[in-house]
């Protein structure tokens, strides 16, 4: 009797709202290749992390005080007197720190599976989007515990519109509400960062889901799933996204928790990289901190920054660094999208593109020394050259022919075999006199390892081909 | 080609270089577990330290229930005269004068653990010499022309810098002994230490139970992880 009232509650509603067709176009009969591998976590954990800074930001607001007389007080107010309020505000901090890592690792698989290549260009523009927004959210948040790096740090950035001509003076004053970085500019950070960007960011993940669904997942092999398809119009190499891909990101999001948790209870200031040392000093608008370095996110982009000698050059270096992101769907003149059927010279262009990012990402945050910003200039150099060059180098390039379907990798199941023999190949076993009896005990052998790094670099070297 | 090689060896260099001509610091042993060592050295920061310095975040209260002693035995041994156990740890001292006496405010102590570090704490409160062109005769190896006396002078004692030439430059190399104070270094050492295991736990009480709840959660999301590939296993055992 019950259930059929509940029965007639449920029809009612599904009469009047189409939830079993957006299930099943967007999970249950969402077909997904199914060789996705490790890189294809960080897209749903970001998803994870959206939610978490969204859950754990607004427990925040309940108890912050944006005001720069009570800001920092209300910070620790959160920290000592809130119940749980230590753990919410360690999550919300590691939060930003690791979805840019997450974000990060999702950009660069597409960026070697070639996810943004047509027809996915779209996919690419809104993330895109999503990881200016994500930026401008994370540096108006840094602001908001009004600490010497969240006031300097914000204080030297802003200062950057002052170097467009004409305008700029009048820009940096409109923007900051103030002559100084000030309470009307806590003010303004703080809507921003909890409802305006939040709110765009939400939207911006639609339409990054929405268009994805429209065209489909690419995959490892970068070939299109949908060109073989069974009788029923299903792609033969394709699996419905729920059950099997909800059931393998969760696994994904356990050993993602397992990292986050480990920061969030054992170094949630990362050595000072998550929250950094100076930012437990309120900010003194009297004392310029000695050295101001931008949270570790934004380094690589700052150290291209102070890379140009003139400050209005750098500031539209900075900004041509993002944009070229942007462009990349037409930079790339490639006719195969990964990196697995692509020539050698774009992996060597990207082998050197991931050096430079990370080389500009350490440099940003080290002291602007001579010989450092002869690095930054190197590594600045080739961070646009793989863009601006990759019209050229990608024409050129000669490409391995496409398979017709998926191909099989190993699993990291399969791989645990070979890496036990790779582990004894770099062992030996040596007896040792103990209490008298002789005992055998595993050791490294420096010639196993010596060799193991030989065979490394060999493969490496072979897989750059 | 060369330059470029050269600069990259030069970045490699890592920056302490730079800072070892100078003192290096000392390093401190940090237990936040061991409540004695809390207890004494929120003693010795309410006598030697509380006099310029605030604790502002801390309450008496906060002691008697972190380091689990009686509340009358915080209000006896640890909080000053008249302090009530609800009172925050503030100093008595005026602002106002102290900008007269010593040409800055006195910070805030209770963050200054995070922002400086324990180790850097350690040293620097070992660190103060007799040096008679100081308005205060005395100065500081880690903190070069700092505006503070010792506060713990007698039990420390006086010491005096040793030189020496480094570069061209001179550089306090050590620190030496010459008057004996009321502790003996070992003594004093280990009073040191509390304090400064004092002020860690200051900067962050919430240190006391992240640390041991971390190993329930962790253990959690690892059984949860089993659970979750067992279950992938599962659903994807007839994916070929």
């Amino acid at each position: 009797m019950k259930s059929k009232h509940l029965n007639n509650c449920g029809n009612w509603f599904l009469d009047r709202f189409p939830m079993s067709k957006l299930w099943n176009e967007h999970m249950a009969q969402y077909y997904a290749p199914k060789n996705f591998n490790f890189w294809y976590f960080f897209g749903s954990l970001a998803l994870l992390v959206l939610v978490n800074q969204f859950i754990t930001g607004i427990l925040l607001t309940m108890n912050y005080k944006p005001d720069a007389g009570l800001a920092f007080d209300s910070v620790e107010y959160i920290m000592r007197e809130v119940p749980w309020g230590w753990l919410v505000r360690y999550m919300h901090s590691t939060g930003a720190s690791a979805f840019f890592i997450v974000v990060y690792l999702h950009m660069f698989r597409g960026l070697i599976y070639g996810s943004y290549k047509q027809p996915r260009e779209l996919i690419w523009i809104f993330g895109m989007l999503i990881f200016l927004a994500l930026m401008a959210e994370a540096f108006m948040g840094y602001l908001l515990p009004w600490g010497q790096m969240s006031y300097w740090g914000a204080q030297v950035i802003i200062s950057l519109f002052s170097a467009i001509p004409i305008i700029g003076d009048d820009l940096s004053l409109w923007v900051r509400g103030d002559y100084v970085i000030s309470d009307a500019t806590l003010n303004r950070f703080f809507a921003f960062h909890v409802i305006a960007i939040p709110l765009i960011l939400i939207m911006l993940v639609f339409l990054h889901i929405i268009a994805l669904h429209e065209v489909g997942s690419n995959n490892p092999d970068g070939i299109e799933i949908k060109d073989s398809k069974d009788p029923w119009g299903h792609p033969v190499d394709g699996i419905p996204f729920h059950p099997y891909y909800t059931v393998k990101d969760i696994v994904g999001v356990a050993v993602f928790l397992f990292f986050f948790a480990t920061v969030i209870f054992y170094m949630p200031e990362l050595g000072g990289y998550f929250l950094e040392h100076a930012n437990f000093i309120p900010a003194d608008p009297l004392a310029t901190p000695e050295h101001i370095a931008p949270v570790w996110y934004f380094t690589p982009f700052y150290a291209i920054l102070r890379a140009i000698p003139d400050k209005f050059a750098g500031v539209i270096a900075m900004g041509g660094a993002i944009v070229v992101l942007f462009l990349l769907p037409w930079l790339d003149r490639s006719p195969v999208r990964s990196i697995r059927y692509r020539g050698g010279i774009y992996k060597k262009a990207l082998f050197l593109f991931v050096i430079s990012f990370l080389g500009l990402g350490y440099l940003g945050m080290q002291a602007p020394t001579a010989n450092a910003t002869i690095m930054a200039r190197v590594c600045t150099a080739i961070y646009f050259a793989f863009f601006l060059l990759m019209p050229i180098y990608t024409r050129w390039e000669k490409t391995k022919p496409l398979p017709k379907r998926v191909t099989e990798q190993p699993t990291i199941e399969e791989r645990i075999p070979a890496i036990k023999d790779a582990f004894a190949a770099m062992t030996h076993e040596v007896p040792t006199q103990e209490h008298g009896e002789t005992v055998m005990h595993t050791r490294p052998n420096p010639s196993g390892i010596a060799d193991a790094g030989k065979s490394l670099a060999k493969k490496l070297k072979g897989s750059l081909d | 080609m060369k330059k470029l090689l050269q600069t990259c060896l030069l970045l490699l260099m890592p920056l302490g270089v730079f800072a070892s001509a100078g003192m290096e610091l000392d390093s401190a042993d940090i237990d936040l577990t061991d409540k004695a060592s809390l207890e004494n050295g929120a003693h010795l920061y309410v006598q030697y330290c509380l006099g310029c310095h605030s604790t502002k975040y801390i309450r008496y209260l906060n002691l008697a229930d972190d380091f689990d002693i009686d509340e009358n035995e915080i209000l006896d041994k640890v909080a000053p005269d008249g302090a009530g156990i609800y009172d925050k740890m503030l100093t008595a001292m005026n602002g106002h004068d102290a900008k007269k006496w010593f040409g800055t405010q006195p910070p805030d102590l209770s963050l200054i653990a995070r922002s400086r570090g324990a180790d850097w704490l350690y040293s620097y409160l070992k660190g103060f010499y007799a040096d008679p062109k100081k308005p205060l005769g005395v100065n500081n190896a880690i903190f070069p022309d700092v505006g503070m006396p010792n506060p713990l002078w007698k039990l420390q004692g006086k010491q005096i810098a040793v030189y020496e030439t480094v570069d061209g430059q001179e550089v306090i190399t050590e620190l030496e002994l010459e008057e004996e104070g009321t502790m003996s270094a070992e003594e004093f050492d280990k009073s040191v230490n509390d304090i400064v295991n004092f002020l860690v736990y200051a900067g962050e009480p919430a240190q006391l139970k992240r640390e041991s709840m971390g190993k329930y959660v962790l253990f959690f999301i690892f059984i949860f992880g089993i659970i979750a590939y067992l279950l992938k296993k599962e659903y994807w055992k007839d994916i070929h």
